[in-house]
C-alpha cells in the first residue's frame, strides 16, 4: 500500500463510523423520553438490534472499522514521524488549526472512550447481570440511568464527546477530501455541512448523560 | 540595525549539526534575507572563517532556489513569501533570528542550509510531462481550451517547487507539491493520453522519496510562496482513484 491508499482505508472507515453515530445517537433520542415510557422503547430497541441478524452484520464492520481505523492510524503516524522533520525552533502551528495536528491524540482519547462505553454497557448487556423490564427485555434502560448518577461518568462523557467533535471536524472534510472530492463548491458545503453535523452528533451525546443525571438528582 | 543570528552550521550530509550564534551591526532594514545572509558572508570571508551555505537564484520570486525556515516558519513570517522576497523591515532592531534548512526525511541537508531536493525532480521525471511527437510545432488552436480551464492549470502550474511545502508539513508530506504537477496536466485536453499513468507514477515515486502522508492540515497552502490551494490534493487523490479503477494490466 502507498500514502494514498493507506489514507483511503482511514477515509472509509472514518465515514462509515461517522454514519453510525448518526444511527447510534438518533436511536438512543428514545432516553430523552418520559421515563417510563423510554424504558419500554429503549429496551425493545436494545433487544431489535441484538437479536436482527442483518445489524448483527453490520455490527461486525462496525468493529472492524474501528479496529482498522486504529491500526492504520498507529502505522500512518509513525510514518510520519519518520518522513516528517523537527526544528530547533518551531512555530508552524500557526498554519493549521489544533486539531488537526492532533488527530492521533484526539483518536487516541475517543479509544479509551470506547472501551468505557462497551464496559460501561455493552459487556453489561451480553454478559452481565441485568433485570427484565415489563416486556421481558434486559433492562439496558436502568443500566444507563445507574451509570449516569455517577457525576464522574458524566464528565468523562462529556469530556469525551468534546474530543470526537473535534475529530469528527478534521475527519468529515478531511475523508472526503481523500476519497477525492476537489470541487471548490462541494468543497465548502462539505466543510459546512461537516462542522454541523459534528457539533449536532456530539452534543446530542453529551446531552443524554447530562439529562438522566440532572433529571435523577432527587432520587 | 543589528541582529543576532543562530544559524544551522553542518559540514556535511553525515555531519552532526548545530546553531552558531552570528551579530551582524548595520543591517539596512531594505535589504531582502538573502542580502542580510550575503553580508553575513561577506564579513565571515574577511574574518577567514567559512562562509553560510544557502540555495538561491533569482532572487525574483520566480525560482524555486530559495529557501530557509526562519524563526520556525518556512520562508520567515510573512505568508505566502519565498525568502528572497522577504526584507529585514519585518524584523526588529536587536531581534535574535534562527534560520534552519528545511527539514524532511526526502530532503537531507547537503551542508549548512542547503537541502537536497532532487526528489521533487525524481517526482517529476516520473510523469510530470507530455509526450509529443517531434516535427513541426501544431497550431495552437486546433485544440480547444477554454479560458477558465487555461486559468485553472496555471494556477497549479505557478508551484515552483521551493519545498516549502514539505518543510511545513509535520508529516514530510510532499502531496501539494505533486498534486500540484499531477493536476497542471490533468486538467488540460493535450494531456489525457497519459492521464492514468501519469497520476499512478509521480505518486509512486513521491512514496519512494520516503515523503510522508497528507493528513489535510492545509498547513503548506497557507506558508507556500505561491498559495497553491490545497484543493489540488482532493484532485490528485481523485486521479490516484480514478487511475486505479480504470487501470488495467498490459
Amino acid at each position: 500500500m502507498n500514502t494514498l491508499s493507506r489514507k483511503i482505508v482511514m477515509a472509509a472507515t472514518g465515514l462509515f463510523l461517522c454514519f453510525f453515530l448518526l444511527i447510534h445517537c438518533l436511536g438512543n433520542m428514545q432516553l430523552f423520553m418520559e421515563p417510563e415510557h423510554a424504558r419500554l422503547s429503549f429496551n425493545a430497541y436494545s433487544h431489535f438490534l441484538t437479536g436482527n441478524p442483518l445489524v448483527k452484520m453490520v455490527s461486525y464492520v462496525l468493529y472492524a472499522s474501528i479496529i482498522g481505523h486504529a491500526i492504520y492510524a498507529l502505522i500512518i503516524t509513525s510514518k510520519n514521524k519518520a518522513s516528517g522533520g523537527t526544528y530547533k525552533k518551531d512555530n508552524r502551528g500557526r498554519a493549521s488549526k489544533w486539531y488537526s495536528r492532533n488527530m492521533g491524540v484526539l483518536g487516541t482519547v475517543v479509544l479509551i472512550f470506547i472501551v468505557l462505553h462497551f464496559q460501561n454497557f455493552w459487556y453489561v448487556y451480553k454478559f452481565g447481570q441485568i433485570g427484565l423490564d415489563a416486556n421481558g427485555n434486559k433492562d439496558l434502560y436502568a443500566v444507563v440511568v445507574a451509570a449516569f448518577q455517577e457525576l464522574w461518568l458524566v464528565v468523562v462523557y462529556v469530556i469525551a464527546m468534546i474530543a470526537l467533535c473535534y475529530h469528527l471536524v478534521h475527519g468529515i472534510t478531511s475523508g472526503v477530501r481523500t476519497l477525492g472530492l476537489f470541487h471548490p463548491k462541494f468543497v465548502r458545503w462539505v466543510n459546512i455541512v461537516g462542522v454541523a453535523y459534528s457539533v449536532i452528533i456530539c452534543a446530542g451525546f453529551a446531552a443524554m448523560p447530562i439529562f438522566i443525571y440532572i433529571t435523577n438528582l432527587n432520587n | 540595525m543589528k541582529l543576532h543570528l543562530k544559524i544551522w552550521r553542518q559540514k556535511n550530509r553525515k555531519a552532526q549539526g548545530q546553531l552558531v550564534n552570528y551579530t551582524l551591526e548595520n543591517v539596512n532594514p531594505h535589504m531582502s534575507f538573502l542580502e542580510m545572509l550575503d553580508t553575513l558572508n561577506e564579513q565571515l570571508i574577511v574574518n577567514k572563517e567559512e562562509p553560510v551555505e544557502f540555495d538561491h537564484d533569482c532572487r525574483e520570486g520566480i525560482c524555486g532556489q530559495c529557501g530557509v525556515v526562519i524563526n520556525g516558519n518556512a520562508h520567515g513570517p510573512l505568508e505566502n513569501t519565498t525568502t528572497c522576497q522577504l526584507h529585514m523591515r519585518e524584523f526588529k532592531d536587536g531581534e535574535t533570528v534562527l534560520i534552519e534548512p528545511f527539514r524532511a526525511k526526502g530532503f537531507p541537508v547537503k551542508k549548512d542550509l542547503k537541502v537536497d531536493r532532487s526528489a521533487f525532480d525524481r517526482i517529476i521525471s516520473a510523469g510530470g510531462y507530455v509526450s509529443v511527437n517531434t516535427g513541426q510545432a501544431p497550431e495552437a488552436n486546433t485544440i480547444p481550451v477554454s479560458h477558465e480551464t487555461a486559468e485553472a492549470a496555471f494556477d497549479s502550474a505557478a508551484c515552483i517547487g521551493c519545498g516549502a511545502c514539505v518543510a511545513t508539513c509535520k508529516n514530510g508530506s510532499a502531496a501539494l507539491f505533486t498534486s500540484a504537477k499531477i493536476t497542471q496536466l490533468a486538467i488540460l485536453p493535450q494531456s489525457q493520453e497519459e492521464r492514468k499513468e501519469r497520476a499512478l507514477k509521480m505518486i509512486a515515486q513521491m512514496d519512494a522519496e520516503d515523503f510522508g502522508h497528507c493528513s489535510n492540515t492545509e498547513a503548506c497552502e497557507v506558508e507556500c510562496p505561491q498559495g497553491i490551494s490545497v484543493l489540488n490534493i482532493a484532485r490528485m487523490n481523485y486521479e490516484y482513484n480514478r487511475a486505479s479503477f480504470l487501470k488495467f494490466k498490459k
